[in-house]
């Protein structure tokens, strides 16, 4: 425990010092919801029961800062320091790889839960969406998709071959889900193909979920499909990260 | 006897079709500080990996502080220390951050302001690793792998890539290790880094041991002593095993002829020339 805590501290200090992780996994998301509210934020949403654009956007970007912390930057992360063999020098000192691993995790959850904090604030200042009353609700929907997300991500590094290739997988994987899965806009908009990619993404769901608990104060214990779902592709992520995470850098 | 602080027993180790340890045996007492020279691609890295546990041999056996590498956990893990042949830090963390982080990880680690002072980072300690040099780096490397306050510490190459002067501190480091009774693995493709530093050394070459012993036994022993001198013109070598018989003879014959044995030499050859036979390799 005490070495938990130790290493999450310095997981903290490495990730707000990485500026440029900080700023692609946690700054871009904001800029998203400032920029994509302002824009259309008074738009209403003919396919969404004429909800107001902004009031819309603000579960859609929850859920993008949900993929970008805990699943996108926590497998580059991950990535980067299998393959520069920092995984590696870890292994032979007396820190536990479950300690290890849970700091990185919890260390994302901690960035993700600033930046929902960061959003719910920014929305109500700037456009006027009322604060979610189903707190509790709330706060067990994203720790849901933050384990679910973060599984999928350590998941994700298994199949990913070099450090070099991290972000372009992970960008190739997690920029096209954010989009379809109606992060800045309704798929009830999109082409018939596309909302069937939809049906089957994970994020879609955890959308669709938060969207109804902070707009719609529904209560997570309703949502049987979504945290099913969620949950599924969460297990398929913890799946491949127990049977192929690596911690030694590929052999040349 | 006390045990011994390593133990290997014809250990073997194969990358698909490369056989990469062919049954190496040798033992490390407590305090020694042992070399493992050989050219790239003997198999030392893997001798050591195994060592710490990294990679599962395909036989033979191993033992290490009186423990199987494979399954010893965090309580074995904190009685050694590893520094890897390669293996970055974190970029944006400054050097006595890192050896704070890395203490961390131990019960009872050693100081870390001494460990930054003893591989004369002191002056950088509040630098971030990215703006050391290769050098520095590997300095604190070597920082990582004694703030645990290791029984012992596993060098890969621990000065591969350094100008002169920073070898001969290095050197000077690893020495001063013996002094705290810490026993030392150390893999080195330089020969004179062996000789300087190791109470004795195991020549590798191609995943077998060619020769094992103090670095002034491998010098003498087996190997032949050579006489050169001239006569008539002509060269002649002598390689010999008794170089004080050949000699009387030599010289015997030579003053009851009343000549001089023209450019007499004798000598024996050095520890360089030794490696460079045993291991196969030409100058390189």
């Amino acid at each position: 425990m005490r070495l938990l805590l130790h290493q999450l501290r310095n997981e903290q200090r490495l990730y707000w010092r990485s500026h440029e992780l900080a700023f692609f996994t946690f700054l871009f998301p904001v800029l998203i919801f400032v920029l994509l509210g302002s824009v259309y934020g008074n738009d209403k949403i003919k396919s969404e029961h004429h909800i107001k654009g902004s009031h819309y956007l603000l579960a859609g970007i929850l859920g993008y800062g949900l993929a970008s912390t805990a699943f996108a930057g926590l497998a580059i992360i991950l990535v980067i320091r299998r393959e520069s063999a920092i995984l590696k020098r870890l292994r032979g000192t007396p820190l536990p790889a479950w300690a290890y691993i849970a700091s990185t995790v919890i260390s994302a959850i901690i960035v993700y839960a600033i930046e929902v904090i960061v959003l719910v604030a920014l929305a109500r200042v700037l456009f006027g969406v009322p604060f979610p009353s189903k707190v509790l609700s709330l706060v067990l929907a994203l720790l849901l998709g933050a384990f679910a997300f973060a599984a999928m991500g350590i998941g994700l590094t298994t199949a990913i071959r070099s450090a070099e290739g991290s972000s372009a997988v992970v960008n190739a994987v997690y920029l096209p889900m954010g989009f379809i899965s109606g992060s800045f806009w309704s798929p009830h908009a999109y082409p018939r193909f596309l909302e069937v990619i939809a049906d089957i993404l994970p994020l879609t769901y955890f959308i669709r979920m938060t969207r109804d608990i902070v707009l719609h104060n529904t209560e997570i214990w309703n949502e049987g499909t979504a945290v099913g779902v969620i949950a599924a592709w969460g297990a398929v992520g913890l799946f491949f990260a127990l049977r192929r995470f690596r911690w030694e850098p590929r052999e040349t | 006897m006390t045990l011994p602080a390593v133990a290997v027993t014809d250990l073997r180790k194969s990358y698909g079709q490369l056989e990469a340890l062919r049954g190496v045996t040798f033992e490390i007492q407590q305090g020694e500080v042992f070399g493992l020279l050989g050219p790239n691609g003997a198999g030392k890295t893997t001798t050591v990996e195994v060592l710490e546990g990294y990679r599962a041999p395909d036989g033979g056996s191993v033992s290490v502080l009186g423990a199987d590498p494979q399954q010893a956990g965090s309580a074995w893990r904190e009685r050694i220390g590893i520094v890897l042949q390669s293996s970055a830090m974190y970029p944006n963390l400054t050097v006595r951050e890192h050896v704070a982080l890395f203490a961390g990880y131990f019960s009872k680690p050693r100081n870390v302001g001494e460990v930054v002072e003893l591989v004369g980072l002191a002056e950088k300690q509040n630098a971030r690793v990215k703006t050391l040099s290769g050098g520095q780096q590997r300095r604190l490397d070597l920082a990582l792998g004694l703030v645990g306050d290791p029984e012992i510490l596993f060098l890969d190459e621990p000065t591969t890539g350094f100008d002169p002067a920073a070898r001969r501190a290095a050197w000077d480091m690893i020495r001063s290790l013996r002094e705290l009774g810490k026993t030392v693995l150390l893999t080195t493709h330089y020969l004179d880094e062996a000789e300087q530093l190791s109470d004795r050394v195991a020549v590798l070459r191609e995943g077998r041991i060619v020769a094992l012993g103090k670095p002034s036994e491998l010098t003498g022993g087996s190997v032949a002593t050579e006489i050169r001198y001239r006569r008539d013109g002509q060269e002649v070598l002598i390689e010999t095993h008794e170089p004080t018989k050949v000699l009387n003879e030599l010289t015997g014959e030579a003053l009851a002829r009343g000549v001089e044995l023209e450019g007499l030499l004798v000598r024996r050859p050095t520890l360089e020339e030794i490696y460079l036979e045993l291991t196969g390799s030409t100058e390189e």
